[in-house]
């Protein structure tokens, strides 16, 4: 049995509740959950204030109903157990997680998986700015785990990231995998402008254009210099395991190769932006 | 026992333990794949004086590998995990990274033991190879002039089981030689093992040690058609031809099973006992019953 969170409807001021992780709401009871502080602008307020609380969450399982879209840090910092929300969720969703499953049934704001270190973040909507990047002023964005976005995405995804998986199903916005350590940012969409910007290392795959709308050309930074184009096998693994995850593979991305470029020349260089080709 | 009025002797196999490993190689087709798992499982018929026993488990269509191409299941034996990771790793890196359009993949993900591949033959990058965690599996990118060459950063290891055999003894050669060849086209179905030698087939079997002090092994006079009049001989009248056919398994029970369905498909015409290779029970600690075997068929 679950621990279930239905939301009420929220006014204006955004909700901070890191408390909505398995860490901290496994074990105890519905009264207690309803007691958890969280902060609303500078007001500390019961949980109970925002949801209406049910169930048991002593398997580390907790389902969140509702429009969360005002509801921050769900997730954050969770190292164990599951999180399942219908509806729309707010900023910092699974920051700095360690381990555990978020999967979000809607859309997703800003910092989503923000430095996480370890877990699975699934969204079935779109997603904000700064997907697994790091916080301003940061030297790491995540450092390891999994962040699968089914739609669009905007700016800075993957953003210093140093280890880890991010898949946008969609289109995303500019700088993606912005000065990039190493890691992996797949985009089934088109991404914006300056993709790789600064990357030292680490994979930028691009699969472009949905087959039934007209071509959008991938623009790349005039410091990634053209290699080859191949087909290269370690592809098909990444695309059969995301399919195990439940990810939708656009078909033509099976078939095809890769124009392989290697960037950025303004740092190490040691990066690659592989756009798909038919 | 009989099998088809095929004498089933009352003797056993004696098997040890060895070290074994699973490597799936891949390629942009079946024929590079074969040629590949080919390289790699050569000069590894026995490790009297190779160093591994190695050999093609089975052909893998693209539906059957991690990277969706033709490939093959190749399997590498040694007495233990360190003379297994030298040989393992030095046939990957110059048989299979070399073959064109190859990829390496661990066959046996998951085990609690692994030895070195990528990890070892990332450094022939110089700098420029890649890798890629997926999964909580790393797999390296090697840059090569057809593309890249993938291969894992590591392989599974397991104890598994060798020197199951049994000994067909026929009237003539190619009787002899044709119930073998039966043998070995029924035992390639059987997933988890290989028969490491020549088509799978052993000439010159051999007993333990020599009259001459370098050598460990040395020719099986006993089962030798042309010593009958010289030796105390294990051949029955009318024999003029033995083979003998070796396998290593991942598992015991998958020697067994080999061993029944090749010597279930040797039992026919031309074909006088199959019999068993062992050493008194001194030297391995699977003593596989032939009688026990086919007791299942």
């Amino acid at each position: 049995m679950s621990l279930k969170l239905r939301a009420k409807t929220i006014e204006q001021i955004p909700v901070e509740a890191d408390c909505i992780t398995p860490d901290k709401l496994s074990g105890l009871s519905v009264a207690e959950v309803e007691r958890l502080q969280v902060l609303q602008g500078n007001q500390h307020l019961a949980l109970a204030e925002f949801f209406d609380v049910s169930g048991d969450g002593s398997d580390g399982d907790i389902v969140v109903e509702g429009d969360c879209a005002k509801v921050k840090l769900i997730g954050s910092r969770m190292s164990q157990g599951c999180i399942t929300v219908h509806g729309d969720i707010g900023m910092h969703a699974g920051a700095e997680m360690r381990s555990g499953r978020l999967e979000v049934f809607g859309n997703a704001s800003d910092w989503v998986g923000a430095e996480m270190k370890g877990g699975h973040i699934h969204v079935h909507g779109d997603a904000g700015h700064l997907v697994g990047g790091t916080y301003r002023g940061g030297n790491r964005g995540m450092t390891g785990g999994v962040i699968l976005i089914d739609g669009n995405a905007k700016n800075e995804v993957g953003c210093v990231m140093r280890r880890g998986l991010i898949v946008i199903g969609g289109d995303t916005g500019d700088f993606v995998g912005a000065e990039m350590l190493a890691g992996s940012v797949f985009v089934f969409g088109v991404p914006g402008i300056r993709s790789g910007a600064g990357m030292k290392r680490g994979t930028i795959a691009v699969f472009g254009e949905e087959p039934d709308e007209p071509k959008r050309l991938v623009e790349l930074l005039p410091t990634f210099f053209y290699d080859c184009e191949y087909q290269p096998p370690f592809m098909k693994l990444y695309l059969n395991q995301l399919a195990d995850w439940g990810f939708s593979i656009p078909g033509q991305a099976r078939s095809g190769s890769f124009r392989r470029y290697s960037g950025d020349l303004v740092e190490l260089g040691k990066g690659e932006i592989l756009v798909w080709q038919e | 026992m009989t099998i088809n009025g095929v004498e089933i002797q009352d003797t056993y196999a004696e098997a040890f333990g060895m070290t074994g490993a699973r490597c799936i190689v891949t390629a942009a087709n079946e024929r590079w794949a074969k040629i590949a798992g080919e390289m790699a499982s050569g000069y590894a018929t026995s490790v009297i004086s190779c160093d591994a026993e190695a050999g093609i488990e089975s052909v893998l269509t693209s539906e059957e590998t991690p990277d969706n191409r033709p490939g093959v299941s190749l399997l590498f034996f040694a007495f233990n995990a360190k003379s297994l990771e030298s040989a393992v790793t030095n046939r990957i890196g110059q048989c299979i990274m070399t073959c064109p359009t190859t990829a390496c993949y661990d066959g046996l993900p998951g085990s609690e033991n692994t030895i070195a591949a990528g990890s070892a033959l990332r450094y022939f990058g110089d700098g420029f190879q890649f890798s890629k965690l997926l999964a909580e599996r790393r797999y390296w990118r090697v840059p090569v002039m057809d593309g890249e060459f993938t291969c894992e950063e590591s392989v599974g290891t397991t104890k598994g089981v060798a020197g199951g055999n049994f000994l067909i003894l026929g009237k003539t050669q190619d009787a002899a030689l044709s119930a073998a060849e039966h043998a070995i086209e029924a035992m390639n179905d059987v997933r988890g093992v290989i028969m490491p030698f020549p088509g799978g087939i052993v000439r010159s079997g051999s007993k333990v040690g020599s009259r001459y002090k370098k050598l460990v092994a040395s020719t099986n006079e006993a089962y030798c058609p042309t010593l009958r009049g010289l030796v105390e001989s294990e051949l029955p009248e009318g024999v003029n031809a033995v083979y003998e056919i070796v396998i290593d398994g991942l598992t015991l029970e998958a020697v067994e099973e080999a061993m029944r369905v090749g010597i279930h498909a040797a039992c026919v015409e031309g074909v006088v006992r199959i019999s068993a290779g062992n050493y008194d029970g001194k030297l391995g600690k699977h003593l596989i019953q032939l009688k026990e075997v086919m007791r299942n068929t």
